[in-house]
C-alpha cells in the first residue's frame, strides 16, 4: 500500500464497496475475485449485469478474464510496462483529463517524458499483449464516465509491487479517474484485517494512524498518553529482525498470530533464522510451521472467542464479538497486557472497547470511533470526530499528500527478480482458490471443505502437459533454485502457456519452498508471484 | 417535486417515492407492511408468488407491489377484502403440496411460510389432490435439499444466477413438477456448485437447509452473535449461532453493510475450526525437543523473564515483536505500543506486506 | 378467391405450355397428405409425355395452404385463364388429369371441387389470405408482381409520425389475442427516448390445432417481413426478430428463403430503398412451450433464458428485450400492415364493426363438417361461421357449443350462436378473440370433460413461476377429473367458482388469467351438466366412463360378438345367436365394449 500512499497520500481504497455497482467501466488488475474475494466479485458481477465494460489484466485465464470485452494476457512482472504502455497511448490519443491534471496533480512532464519510452512495439515485446489489445484497454478506461480500478496481489506480490501500485495510480490520475463515488482505485486485501493492522501501527517506521515517528507533535502526543520517551530510532522489518537473527544479531521474537516458516518466501531462510533466535515466544490458535521453532507457545483465541474490531479493505470499522469463551481463557489483548506488567509496565483495560476509546484518542483517522457508534453504524475513516459520518469517497477535493496534489510517479520497467531460462523454463505463479483460506491452517479442519478441495493442484496448460507428457491427476515434482515439492496436475487453460500456479494452503505441498527470495524493497513485500520452476514426471 | 419523484396515495395517504421504485419499496419506506415471499432485496423484482399483490385503481387485476412500478397519481390499496382472500388462498396453495411437517422440520420458527400459515390461518387440506413426493437431495457435505419443502419462489435460483453467477441450479419441469434442481439432477459438485450456500440463505422454508448445523438446535435455542468474518479483508458479517458454548451454525445477516447477508464457502461453512481439536489449549513450554503442558502463570512468568533477560544481556534492540493482519485492531495497536513501551524499541512489523 | 365456379367448355385447340399453371397446395397441410408426391407425380407425368417444357418453364408451381385442408391435396390447373381445383388429389390422379384434362383439355369431372369448397369459400373476405394458395411463396418476384413491398415504399416515403397514425386511424388490433391497438402499441414504443429499440414478430402460435400463423408465413412470408419492417421504420428499430417454433420447418425454410431474397432486392439490411433507414430480420427458434406465446416470456427465451413471463408493467413498450423497448406483434397483425399501407387505412377501416376492424382469420376445428381455415370480417356471425362456412356439425348432430380463443378461451352455446364475432362481445360472454382457434362441440361432447380437457393442457403448459396458475389450476384440474370420475360433491360448483375467480384475478400472464376460462363459462352455461354428474351420477352426453352402467340391451343388441372379442377382462359373455352379457364382477370398466359396439346397444 505504500505506492498508493506516496502517489495520493493514504494507502487505502479510495471507495466503498457498495459503489462497485454503478461503475461503467471496470479495469480489473492482478486479482482474481470470483476466487479470493467471492463477495466483492458479487458487487463486480452485478456492474456486469448493469452493462459495465469490462477490462483484465492477468497472466491466468480468470472467471473475469473469460468475459472481459479485452483481456490483457500479459507475462508476469510486465506490469509497469504494460501501464505506461497504456498511459502513453492515452497521452497520444488526447484521452487524458487535461483540466485534473493541471488543477490536482504534480510531476506530469516527467511522467509523460518517461512513457513515452514505451511505445506500443516495445510494450507488446515486454509484456506479450497486442496492441490492439493495449489501445482498446487504454479507450474503455480513458472514456468511461465511471471507471474503477481494482487490483490485488498480482500487482503487489512482486518485487517491484509498490512501483506497480503507482503505475495504476499514474492511469487513473491522467484520466481523472478519483475522487468520485464508483470511481477509483479498490486495492483488495488478501487477509481479515490488514487495512487494521497497517492502520494501528505495528510498523517500524511510524506510529498508529501513519503518523510518522519524525513528526514531533505525534511523538510527543504518545509519549504523553503512554508515559514513556520513545524511541526515534526507526525499527527493523519482519524480514530485517529474521536476517539479523542468522547472522546473531537478534535475539528474541514475539509473534502474534503469523506464521512465517510457512508463508514467507524462501522459507528455508525464515526456519534458520527462527531456529537462530534464543527465545521465540508464538501465540497462535494452531500449531503451525512456526510454532515449532517456538520456545513457549501461547494459545490464541479465535475470532469468535474475543471481542474487538477489525477494518476492511474499503476502511470501514466492524465488530468482532465474542459468541464463546476463549479456549484456553484469555484472548491476545489480555495476555499482552500480562506480559507488559510483567516486565514493570502496566497495562490494564477491562475490555477492548476501551483500547478502541485510546485509539481514537491518539488516532485523527479513527478519532470518532467508538463501541458505541458501531452497535448503531458502520464507520469507514477517516473518522476524525464523534459526530462525522466517516468516509465513503476519499479525495473529492484534496488528496492527502502535502499540498494537496496527487504525484506522478516516472517509472521504469524492471522485471521480475527472476525469470524463466532453460533450466526452469515455467514461471510459477501462488495464489488461493476460493474454498480454502492462505496457510489453510482454518479450512483445511473444515471436513466438507476438505472433501471438496483435499490436496494441492498444479495448474498447468494443456500444450505444456503434451510437452511434458503429463496428464491430469499424474504426481510431478516440481523444482526451483531453492525446493523442491511433488504435487498432482490439473491439466486448464486458466494458465496461459509457460506459466503454472500453484496455491499455498497445504503444508504437504508448500509452494513457498519454491518462491524466489526477490521482494520489494519497500515494503519488503515478497515476490510471490513470480519465480522460474522446472517440472519433472 | 423534482423528475425523480412522483406523488401516489397507499391507502389514502399520499406519499412522495422515486420514480423507478416499485409499489412495495415505495409501501416499506411509508411503513406500510405487506407480505411477501419471493422478494429478496438482494434479488431482482420477481412477482412469482403473489402475496404482495394489492389493488391499483383503474386496474382490473391484482398487482404484485414487488414488480410494478410506481407512475404518478397512482393509487394503492395494500389491504380489503379480496386481497386477503387471494393471499390465503396463495397459502393455502402452498401449503396444499407441502409435507407440513413443521414439528420435525429444522426450519421451523423462522420458517415464511410457517408464518404465513398462522396469519391467514389456513392448512392447504380443503384440496387434496396430488403433493409432491421427491427424494431428498444430500450427496455432498453442505446442503441438504428436499423439494417437497419447496414453494417454487425461485429465490435459490435467482441468487444463484444473479448474484453469484454460478448457474448451478435452474428450474426443471413444467407446470406442477416444475421446480429447482441441477442441471439433469445431478448431485451438486465442485464442477457445477460453489458451496457459497446462498441459496440456502435466501430459502424461506426448509427445502433447502445447512447440513452441518442440522440437528444441533433449534432456532429459540440458539444465541445470534453478530460478528465480522476472519477470512478475507472484505469485511463479511454474520451471526455466529451458538449452543451451549459452541458455534453451531453460521446463519446471514440481512443488515450487514457491505455483504448484505451474501457469504462464500469459507464465511459460511468454514466455521469448524474454532472447536477443533487441535487447537492449542494451554500454553506450552519447551523442554528440549518436546512442548509441556504449562499455567499461564508459568508461561507468562517465562516469557516476562527471558525477554527481560534477553534486553539485560544483548540491549533493547536485540528483540522484537510481529503481529498480524488475522488480530483485531485492539491487539494491533496493543502490539505496537508493547514494543514500544516495554521493548522501548520500533521493532514492531506486521505482515500486511504479505 | 375463384372466379370460375364451373367447368370450363372443352376447347378444341390445344393450349400453348405458357397458357398452362398447376397450382399444388404445399402448405404442412398439403404436405402431409402427400402434395410432394403429387408434384412428383406431375413432373414426372409431364416428363415421360415430352412436356418438359412444361417444367421447365415452370407450370407446375406450388401455393401456400388455401385453408380447406380437409379436401387435400388441392390442385388447381389453369388453362387460359379458365381455373379447376380437383381435390383428394393423389399421385395416381395425377396421371389421369395430365393425360385428359391437360393432354385432351377435358377436366376430370368427378374429381373436381363440390359446392362446399365455394361455399367455404365464398363466405370469406380475404385479405391476409388472398395471396396465399396463389403465389409461389419462395418466389419474391411473385410477391413482388401481386403488388408487394409497395406498401414499404409508400411507407419509407412517410415520416414513421406519418406510418404510425395511418397505422392508429385503421383501427387495426393485434391478433393475437388481447386486442390492443397496434398503432397505439406503436407509440408508446417510439415515445421511448431510449436509443436501441427492438421489434419481435411473435410466431410462436401455440394453441392445439390453430395454424393460421403457419398459414401465413408458409403460404405467403413477404408479406410479414414487409409488415416488420413498416413497423421498424414506424418505432424505430433496427432490428427485428422472427420468434416462431421448431416445430414449423416448413415456415422457417420459407422465411429463410424470403430474408435472403428480400435482403438481395435491397428491402432487408442498410439503407433500404434508399431511404436511409437500415434494417435487419434474425429468426430465433422456439422450442414449442406453449407459454413463450406470451411476450415476455418470448422476450426471456430469446434472450436465452427459460421462458418464463415477468409481470407487467413494465410492457415490453419500455422495458423489453434485453431491457429495450421493444413491440411484440403477431403475425397476422403485421402481415395486415403492408395492406394497410398501400390500400390505406381508411378502406380497412370500411371492414369489420366500430371497434373491430378488418378480417380475423380462424381455425375452424371439432365436430364440423368443413374445418380448415377460414378469414373473415370481423363482427360476423358464429352461426354464419359454424353452418355458412363450416357446413354445420359433422353426421347431422345437433350443436352443443364452439370454444373460441383456445385452451383458454370460452365455450359459447347454441343459445348465442347468432353473436357477433368481435373483441367486445367475446370478452363480454367470458370468452375471447384469442388467436382465433374455433373448436365446434356438438351434442355428444360432454362440456365437464371439455373443460377437464383443455385445463389439462394449460396446466401441463404452466411455466410454474407463479402459484395461482402452477397450483390453482392444478387443483382446478384436479377437481374436475374427480367429478368426471363420479366423485363429485355437493359444494364442488361454488369450490371451482371461486378458486377460478381467484386464480384469474392473481396470476401472473395472460396464461393463468384465461386458463380457468373454459371452467367458468361451462359452468356459466351448462351449470346443469355439472349438477348431473354430481348429483344424479350422470354424464348426460355418455362420455364420462364413470357413470357407465355396462349393460347390454338385448333388444338393441345384433349379437356380433365384437364386445366379447374386445373385453380384455373375461366380462363379456357371447355365444353365436346370442345377445351378449356383461358380468359386472369382472368388469373393471373400461370401456373397450362400449367403444367397439356399432349399435349402441351398450349403457
Amino acid at each position: 500500500m505504500a505506492g498508493l500512499a506516496t502517489s495520493l497520500g493514504a494507502g487505502a481504497a479510495t471507495n466503498s464497496l457498495a459503489q462497485m455497482p454503478d461503475i461503467d467501466m471496470l479495469f480489473l488488475f492482478g486479482s482474481n475475485p470470483t476466487e479470493a474475494h467471492p463477495i466483492v466479485s458479487f458487487y463486480l458481477k452485478k456492474a456486469l449485469r448493469n452493462g459495465a465494460k469490462l477490462v483484465v489484466g492477468d497472466p491466468r485465464k480468470t472467471w473475469m478474464a473469460r468475459r472481459a470485452d479485452v483481456w490483457l494476457n500479459l507475462r508476469p512482472g510486465s506490469n509497469i510496462a504494460l501501464l505506461n504502455g497504456m498511459v502513453n497511448v492515452i497521452l497520444q490519443e488526447g484521452w487524458e483529463n487535461r483540466e485534473f491534471i493541471e488543477k490536482r496533480t504534480e510531476g506530469f512532464e516527467e511522467l509523460k517524458k518517461k512513457v513515452k519510452e514505451y511505445d506500443l512495439e516495445t510494450v507488446e515485446k515486454l509484456t506479450g499483449v497486442s496492441k490492439g489489445n493495449i489501445i482498446e484497454a487504454a479507450r474503455l478506461y480513458s472514456h468511461a464516465d465511471k471507471a474503477m480500478i481494482v487490483y490485488g496481489l498480482g500487482v503487489t506480490e512482486h518485487q517491484t509491487g509498490t512501483e506497480n501500485a503507482m503505475a495504476i495510480a499514474n492511469l487513473a490520475l491522467v484520466c481523472g479517474h478519483l475522487g468520485r463515488p464508483s470511481t477509483g482505485i479498490m486495492a483488495l486485501r488478501g487477509q481479515n484485517n490488514v487495512q487494521g493492522a497497517s492502520d494501528l501501527g505495528p510498523l517500524p517506521s511510524s506510529f498508529p494512524g501513519y503518523q510518522a515517528m519524525s513528526n514531533t507533535g505525534a511523538r510527543e502526543k504518545f509519549e504523553k498518553a503512554w508515559g514513556v520517551t520513545l524511541s526515534t530510532e526507526i525499527g527493523l522489518k519482519s524480514v530485517e529482525m529474521l536476517e539479523k537473527a542468522c547472522e546473531g544479531k537478534f535475539k528474541g521474537i514475539f509473534i502474534l498470530g503469523e506464521d512465517p516458516a510457512q508463508t514467507d518466501p524462501n522459507i528455508n531462510e525464515v526456519r534458520k533464522a527462527l531456529d537462530s533466535l534464543e527465545f521465540l515466544v508464538v501465540q497462535d490458535i494452531f500449531h503451525t510451521e512456526t510454532t515449532k521453532h517456538a520456545h513457549v507457545i501461547l494459545p490464541g483465541a479465535s475470532f469468535a472467542e474475543k471481542d474487538g474490531t477489525f477494518t476492511n479493505g474499503e476502511r470501514r470499522v466492524q465488530r468482532v464479538r465474542k459468541a464463546v469463551e476463549p479456549i484456553a481463557g484469555k484472548a491476545e489483548w489480555q495476555v499482552i497486557c500480562e506480559i507488559a506488567t510483567r516486565m514493570g509496565y502496566p497495562m490494564s483495560y477491562r475490555h477492548p472497547s476501551e483500547i478502541m476509546d485510546e485509539i481514537a484518542s491518539l488516532t485523527p483517522i479513527y478519532g470518532g470511533i467508538s463501541y458505541a457508534r458501531l452497535e448503531k453504524e458502520s464507520l469507514q475513516w477517516p473518522c476524525p470526530t464523534k459526530d462525522h459520518p466517516g468516509t465513503t469517497t476519499l479525495y473529492t477535493d484534496l488528496f492527502s499528500r502535502p499540498g494537496g496534489l496527487a504525484k506522478f510517479m516516472a517509472l521504469d520497467h524492471k522485471g521480475s527478480g527472476e525469470t524463466p531460462d532453460s533450466e526452469y523454463p515455467y514461471v510459477l505463479i501462488t495464489g488461493r482458490v476460493r474454498e480454502h483460506y492462505n496457510n489453510g491452517s482454518m479450512t483445511r479442519r473444515s471436513p466438507g471443505i476438505m472433501e471438496l478441495v483435499p490436496e494441492e493442484l498444479l495448474e498447468i496448460n494443456a500444450e505444456d502437459a503434451m510437452k511434458l507428457k503429463i496428464k491430469n491427476g499424474d504426481k510431478v515434482s516440481v523444482s526451483s533454485r531453492r525446493g523442491k515439492i511433488k504435487v498432482k496436475v490439473k491439466v486448464t487453460d486458466r494458465s496461459q502457456p509457460g506459466n503454472v500456479f500453484l496455491t499455498f494452503h497445504f503444508p504437504e505441498a508448500l509452494s513457498n519452498l519454491l518462491t524466489s527470495e526477490h521482494k520489494d524493497p519497500i515494503t519488503g513485500t515478497p515476490e510471490y508471484k513470480s519465480c522460474a520452476v522446472k517440472i519433472e514426471k | 417535486m423534482s423528475d425523480h419523484k412522483v406523488k401516489i396515495k397507499i391507502n389514502g395517504t399520499e406519499i412522495c417515492c422515486n420514480r423507478g421504485d416499485t409499489i412495495l419499496k415505495a409501501a416499506r419506506m411509508a411503513g406500510v407492511r405487506i407480505p411477501t415471499l419471493c422478494h429478496d432485496d438482494r434479488l431482482e423484482p420477481y412477482g412469482g408468488c403473489r402475496l404482495c399483490s394489492v389493488e391499483v385503481k383503474g386496474v382490473p387485476r391484482l398487482l404484485p407491489a414487488c414488480t410494478t412500478p410506481v407512475a404518478r397519481k397512482m393509487e394503492v390499496i395494500t389491504e380489503s377484502e379480496t386481497i386477503t382472500r387471494i393471499r390465503k388462498r396463495i397459502v393455502s396453495l402452498m401449503l396444499s403440496n407441502h409435507p407440513n411437517d413443521c414439528m420435525r422440520c429444522e426450519k421451523a420458527g423462522e420458517c415464511a411460510l410457517q408464518d404465513l400459515a398462522y396469519q391467514y390461518g389456513v392448512d392447504g387440506s380443503e384440496y387434496g389432490g396430488e403433493r409432491w413426493d421427491l427424494p431428498i437431495r444430500q450427496a455432498n457435505p453442505f446442503i441438504v435439499y428436499d423439494p417437497n419443502k419447496c414453494v417454487t419462489c425461485g429465490r435459490c435460483i435467482r441468487i444463484c444466477n444473479e448474484v453469484v453467477m454460478a448457474g448451478t441450479i435452474d428450474w426443471v419441469g413444467r407446470g406442477f413438477h416444475t421446480y429447482p434442481d441441477t442441471a439433469f439432477r445431478k448431485p451438486r459438485s465442485l464442477s457445477n456448485c460453489e458451496f457459497c450456500g446462498q441459496c440456502v440463505s435466501t430459502c424461506p422454508t426448509g427445502a433447502l437447509i445447512d447440513k452441518k448445523g442440522r440437528g444441533k438446535g433449534r432456532v429459540n435455542e440458539l444465541t445470534r452473535v453478530k460478528t465480522t468474518c476472519g477470512y478475507c479483508g472484505t469485511g463479511c458479517n454474520f451471526f455466529l449461532n451458538v449452543k451451549d458454548g459452541k458455534v453451531v451454525k453460521v446463519t446471514s445477516d440481512y443488515d450487514a453493510p457491505v455483504n448484505h447477508g451474501n457469504l462464500c464457502i469459507k464465511g459460511r461453512y468454514g466455521y469448524e475450526f474454532i472447536h477443533s481439536a487441535d487447537r492449542i489449549k494451554t500454553p506450552l513450554i519447551r523442554r528440549g525437543d518436546s512442548f509441556h503442558e504449562a499455567t499461564w502463570d508459568e508461561a507468562l512468568d517465562l516469557i516476562a523473564d527471558k525477554f527481560t533477560g534477553l534486553i539485560k544481556k544483548y540491549g533493547n534492540k536485540s528483540v522484537g515483536a510481529f503481529s498480524s493482519s488475522r488480530c483485531t485492531n485492539e491487539e494491533n495497536f496493543l502490539i505496537a505500543k508493547f514494543a514500544r513501551t516495554v521493548f522501548r524499541n520500533n521493532n514492531v512489523d506486521n505482515c500486511a506486506r504479505v | 378467391m375463384p372466379k370460375s365456379k364451373k367447368t370450363p367448355a372443352v376447347t378444341s385447340e390445344k393450349p400453348s405450355l405458357k397458357d398452362i399453371t398447376i397450382r399444388i397446395c404445399m402448405g404442412t397441410g398439403g404436405l402431409a397428405a402427400g402434395s410432394r408426391e403429387v408434384m412428383d407425380a406431375f413432373h414426372s407425368e409431364l416428363r415421360s409425355r415430352n412436356l418438359k417444357a412444361a417444367i421447365i418453364n415452370k407450370c407446375v408451381t406450388k401455393t401456400g395452404c388455401r385453408g380447406f385442408c380437409a379436401k387435400d391435396v388441392l390442385v388447381d390447373v389453369i388453362i387460359s385463364n379458365a381455373k379447376t381445383t380437383y381435390q383428394f388429389v393423389d399421385p395416381e390422379k395425377a396421371a389421369r388429369i395430365v393425360e385428359e384434362h391437360i393432354i385432351n383439355g377435358r377436366p376430370v369431372e368427378e374429381w373436381v371441387v363440390g359446392p362446399e369448397y365455394h361455399a367455404f369459400h365464398n363466405s370469406e373476405t380475404k385479405i391476409l389470405l388472398k395471396q396465399c394458395g396463389e403465389i409461389d411463396p419462395e418466389d419474391i418476384n411473385a410477391y413482388i408482381a401481386i403488388g408487394g413491398y409497395r406498401g414499404l415504399e409508400k411507407a419509407l416515403s412517410q415520416t414513421p409520425f406519418e406510418v404510425r397514425e395511418e397505422v392508429k386511424s385503421s383501427g387495426l388490433r393485434g391478433r393475437g389475442g388481447a386486442g390492443f391497438p397496434t398503432g397505439l402499441k406503436w407509440e408508446f414504443c417510439s415515445m421511448s427516448k431510449v436509443a436501441i429499440k427492438y421489434l419481435i414478430c411473435n410466431a410462436d402460435e401455440g394453441d392445439p390445432g390453430a395454424f393460421m400463423d403457419r398459414a401465413v408465413i408458409e403460404g405467403n412470408p413477404h408479406s410479414v417481413l414487409e409488415g416488420m419492417i413498416i413497423a421498424g421504420y414506424a418505432i424505430g428499430a433496427k432490428k427485428g426478430f422472427i420468434y416462431i417454433r421448431a416445430e414449423y420447418p416448413l415456415a422457417i425454410e420459407r422465411l429463410k428463403i424470403a430474408i435472403n431474397a428480400a435482403e438481395q432486392k435491397g428491402f432487408i439490411g442498410k439503407d433500404i430503398i434508399g431511404s436511409g433507414f437500415d434494417f435487419d430480420i434474425s429468426i430465433k427458434q422456439g422450442a414449442g412451450a406453449f407459454v413463450c406465446g406470451e411476450e415476455t416470456a418470448l422476450i426471456a427465451s430469446i434472450e436465452g433464458k427459460r421462458g418464463m413471463p415477468r409481470s407487467k408493467p413494465p410492457f415490453p413498450v419500455s422495458k423489453g428485450l434485453w431491457g429495450k423497448p421493444t413491440v411484440v406483434n403477431n403475425v397476422e397483425t403485421l402481415a395486415t400492415i403492408p395492406v394497410i399501407m398501400s390500400q390505406g387505412a381508411k378502406w380497412y377501416s370500411s371492414i369489420g364493426t366500430e371497434k373491430s376492424k378488418g378480417t380475423k382469420i380462424f381455425a375452424l376445428t371439432g365436430n364440423i363438417k368443413n374445418t380448415g381455415l377460414i378469414e373473415v370480417p370481423l363482427g360476423i356471425s358464429l352461426r354464419e361461421i359454424i353452418y355458412d362456412i363450416g357446413g354445420g356439425c359433422d353426421k347431422g348432430r345437433r350443436f352443443k357449443a364452439v370454444l373460441t380463443g383456445g385452451p383458454s378461451g370460452g365455450c359459447i352455446p347454441e343459445s348465442h350462436i347468432d353473436m357477433p364475432v368481435d373483441y367486445e362481445s367475446l370478452s363480454e360472454i367470458g370468452s375471447m378473440m384469442g388467436s382465433g382457434g374455433m373448436v365446434v362441440m356438438d351434442e355428444t361432447s360432454c362440456m365437464v370433460d371439455m373443460a377437464k380437457f383443455f385445463l389439462s393442457f394449460t396446466t401441463n403448459e404452466s411455466c410454474g413461476k407463479c402459484l395461482p396458475c402452477r397450483l390453482g389450476n392444478k387443483r382446478l384440474y384436479e377437481i374436475l377429473n374427480r367429478i368426471t370420475q363420479g366423485q363429485g360433491k355437493a359444494g364442488d360448483i361454488e369450490f371451482l367458482l371461486s378458486l377460478a375467480e381467484d386464480i384469474k384475478i392473481s396470476s401472473l400472464c395472460g396464461l393463468g388469467q384465461t386458463a380457468p376460462n373454459p371452467v367458468l363459462s361451462t359452468i356459466r352455461f351448462f351449470r346443469d351438466e355439472y349438477e348431473a354428474h354430481i348429483y344424479e351420477h350422470r354424464c348426460p352426453a355418455g362420455v364420462c366412463k364413470a357413470f357407465r352402467k355396462y349393460l347390454i340391451d338385448p333388444e338393441v343388441c345384433k349379437m356380433c360378438g365384437k364386445c366379447f372379442k374386445a373385453c380384455k377382462s373375461g366380462a363379456v359373455a357371447w355365444e353365436k345367436k346370442q345377445p351378449a352379457v356383461i358380468y359386472r364382477e369382472k368388469c373393471v370398466k373400461c370401456g373397450a365394449c362400449y367403444d367397439v359396439c356399432p349399435f349402441g346397444a351398450i349403457t
